[in-house]
């Protein structure tokens, strides 16, 4: 039993090494369906509950163009976040779950989303931010995920980062609009950049589970659901974005960030990483007031989905 | 154009749909995140991105008409100018968007079923017969039009043929909805010169049509009234509150670019 089990495991290992995707129905370790259901689960419930920050600003935009480019950036979050969400489902159904227990985890707390969207959003330069910067951030990351192990995971990221790319170009042209406008517009601009910059090097996770006493990254890397570490893409992203946000004429909230030529690297102050593990475990600042709404939405419609006949994929 | 008098009229009726799919695209952009399920949440925050993509092809033509800038015609017009019909500006439910909503899904399928029947018989008329850049705005309208009514028609029936709980909060919501309906059809006090100038047909043509379209799955009588005229610019404060909201930006720093 064992020696089948173990040659399960050579086979299955042999295929990831030579390239060969996964696809739903083959053939799994455990551990490599836990690891998937962990990351997909948290990436989609991480862009559903994205959609909160920014609901705020979809109609308090300020033009009928940002207003429509708005709404279709956060319908764009939904779309990827159900699509996701239906990978997700499809791996833990031989485990006899399914959404159901994705959004009871989300209440509990079990399922935890993505740093930045337990942060507050309280003027239209953070929408801007968000747009393009935080899109940025997770196009850096979703990018090195196209070549993920997992086949459905790697199609649904195919499609999600072709739209990402409209976003950071929506958040872009809003940072450009508020750069070149008046005192009081960059003013807004500047703020919300001292805000989220923390949150942006948060982003990409610690350098290693030094920081935060437990990291997936080793194993991710070892069954090939990424491919890069967390310290590299946040290189890529200070890389491509800080000479960006200095051609602005923004000031980055850290006096110590510069590229050393030497080490080609950038240096940077690291974030506090208590507090990160503070704010991803639900207790960052808007991270009960976010989602309370989805609780709240849970039980209002509650009628709704006994109506449906609690059909499990709708919920 | 042919007189002032057509302009005048043409550029009234305009309003009152550009206003119409406006104020509901915002009603609709609060559910976002709220929706009974994720698949729902993009589908309706589609079908609100459509409604106000609508409403931009009418307020571009209004531009064109030399009525303003789209963008101040929409976030610096103040309530009593504005003509949507007062059964769009109605809430959700209770709450905000933000804070504590208690929304009311009942309520929002069937404003949006009755509505988007209503939406589908006056763009017909037009259709049939108006001012051609309306004509042609209103064809590339329609084809998204239907797919909401769809989308609307599956969810009322849905909800109307289940359990005895929601049969009572539909009904209830089919109650609410009626008491405005009328002034969804209504075209104000103008509306005797924009039916002589043929831009549209008359109002009892056009509820006639809407009740016959519904008489053939409701078995309720479908006495409609409105409260208020919102077509002559007389709101509830609900209006008031719902353009501060999709004003703010715009009016932090006014004369900026966005």
């Amino acid at each position: 039993m064992e020696a089948v089990y173990q040659q399960n495991i050579d086979h299955f290992m042999d295929r990831i090494n030579n390239g060969e995707k996964i696809e739903a129905d083959d053939w799994m370790p455990d551990e490599y369906r836990e690891a998937l259901i962990r990351l997909i689960s948290m990436h989609g419930i991480s862009e559903i509950m994205g959609a909160l920050p920014e609901k705020e600003w979809v109609p308090k935009a300020p033009t009928l163009h940002r207003k429509l480019a708005i709404m279709a950036k956060v319908q764009d979050e939904m779309g990827h976040g159900q699509l996701l969400l239906r990978v997700a489902e499809d791996l833990m159904a031989p485990l006899g779950k399914n959404r159901d227990d994705i959004m009871k985890d989300l209440f509990s707390g079990r399922l935890k989303f993505h740093n930045v969207f337990h942060m507050e959003a309280p003027t239209w330069g953070d929408a801007g931010i968000i747009a393009w910067l935080v899109d940025g951030a997770a196009i850096i990351s979703q990018t090195m995920m196209l070549g993920t192990s997992y086949g459905p995971y790697g199609r649904a990221l195919k499609r999600i980062c072709a739209e990402e790319v409209f976003h950071a170009q929506h958040g872009e042209s809003i940072i450009m609009a508020l750069a070149e406008g008046t005192e009081e517009q960059r003013e807004l601009l500047q703020d919300a950049l001292n805000r989220w910059w923390t949150s942006l090097l948060m982003f990409f996770g610690p350098k290693s589970k030094n920081e935060t006493g437990h990291s997936n990254q080793d194993k991710n890397m070892q069954y090939k659901l990424r491919t890069k570490t967390n310290e590299e893409l946040r290189q890529e992203f200070l890389t491509k974005y800080v000479p960006r946000i200095w051609a602005l004429g923004l000031t980055i909230p850290d006096p110590t960030l510069k590229f050393d030529e030497e080490k080609s690297e950038w240096e940077y102050a690291d974030p506090d990483w208590s507090e990160f593990k503070k704010i991803v475990t639900g207790n960052g600042p808007k991270s009960k007031e976010r989602l309370a709404l989805r609780v709240r939405s849970y039980e209002m419609n509650s009628w709704v989905r006994e109506a449906l006949g609690k059909r499990p994929q709708h919920i | 154009m042919e007189s002032a008098e057509y302009r005048n009229s043409l550029i009234e009726l305009i309003y009152q749909l550009a206003d119409d799919d406006f104020i509901l695209a915002y009603r609709g952009s609060e559910w976002l995140g709220l929706a009974p399920h994720i698949e729902e949440d993009v589908a309706f925050s589609s079908i609100s991105q459509d409604l106000m993509g609508h409403a931009t092809l009418y307020y571009s033509l209004l531009e064109e008409l030399g009525e303003g800038d789209a963008d101040k015609l929409t976030h610096a017009r103040s309530p009593h100018d504005f003509h949507n019909a007062v059964l769009l500006e109605l809430p959700n439910g209770q709450g905000t968007y933000l804070e504590e909503p208690n929304y009311d899904w009942a309520f929002t399928v069937v404003r949006n079923y009755f509505y988007t029947l209503a939406k589908k018989v006056r763009l017909q008329s037009i259709k049939e017969n108006s001012y051609e850049s309306l004509q042609q705005i209103v064809k590339k309208i329609s084809v998204e039009m239907s797919y909401h009514l769809m989308h609307w028609e599956t969810w009322f029936d849905q909800l109307m043929n289940s359990t005895p709980e929601a049969k009572r909060r539909m009904t209830d919501a089919i109650n609410i909805v009626l008491k405005e309906m009328r002034g969804v059809f209504s075209y104000g006090e103008n509306g005797e010169k924009i039916v002589r100038l043929s831009l549209i047909e008359r109002e009892e043509v056009l509820i006639q049509r809407w009740k016959d379209i519904l008489n053939e799955k409701v078995d309720f009588s479908l006495d409609i009234e409105m409260s208020l005229d919102g077509r002559n610019g007389k709101h509830t404060d609900h209006l008031e509150g719902a353009l501060s909201t999709l004003s703010e930006v715009y009016q932090s720093v006014p004369s900026a670019e966005w």
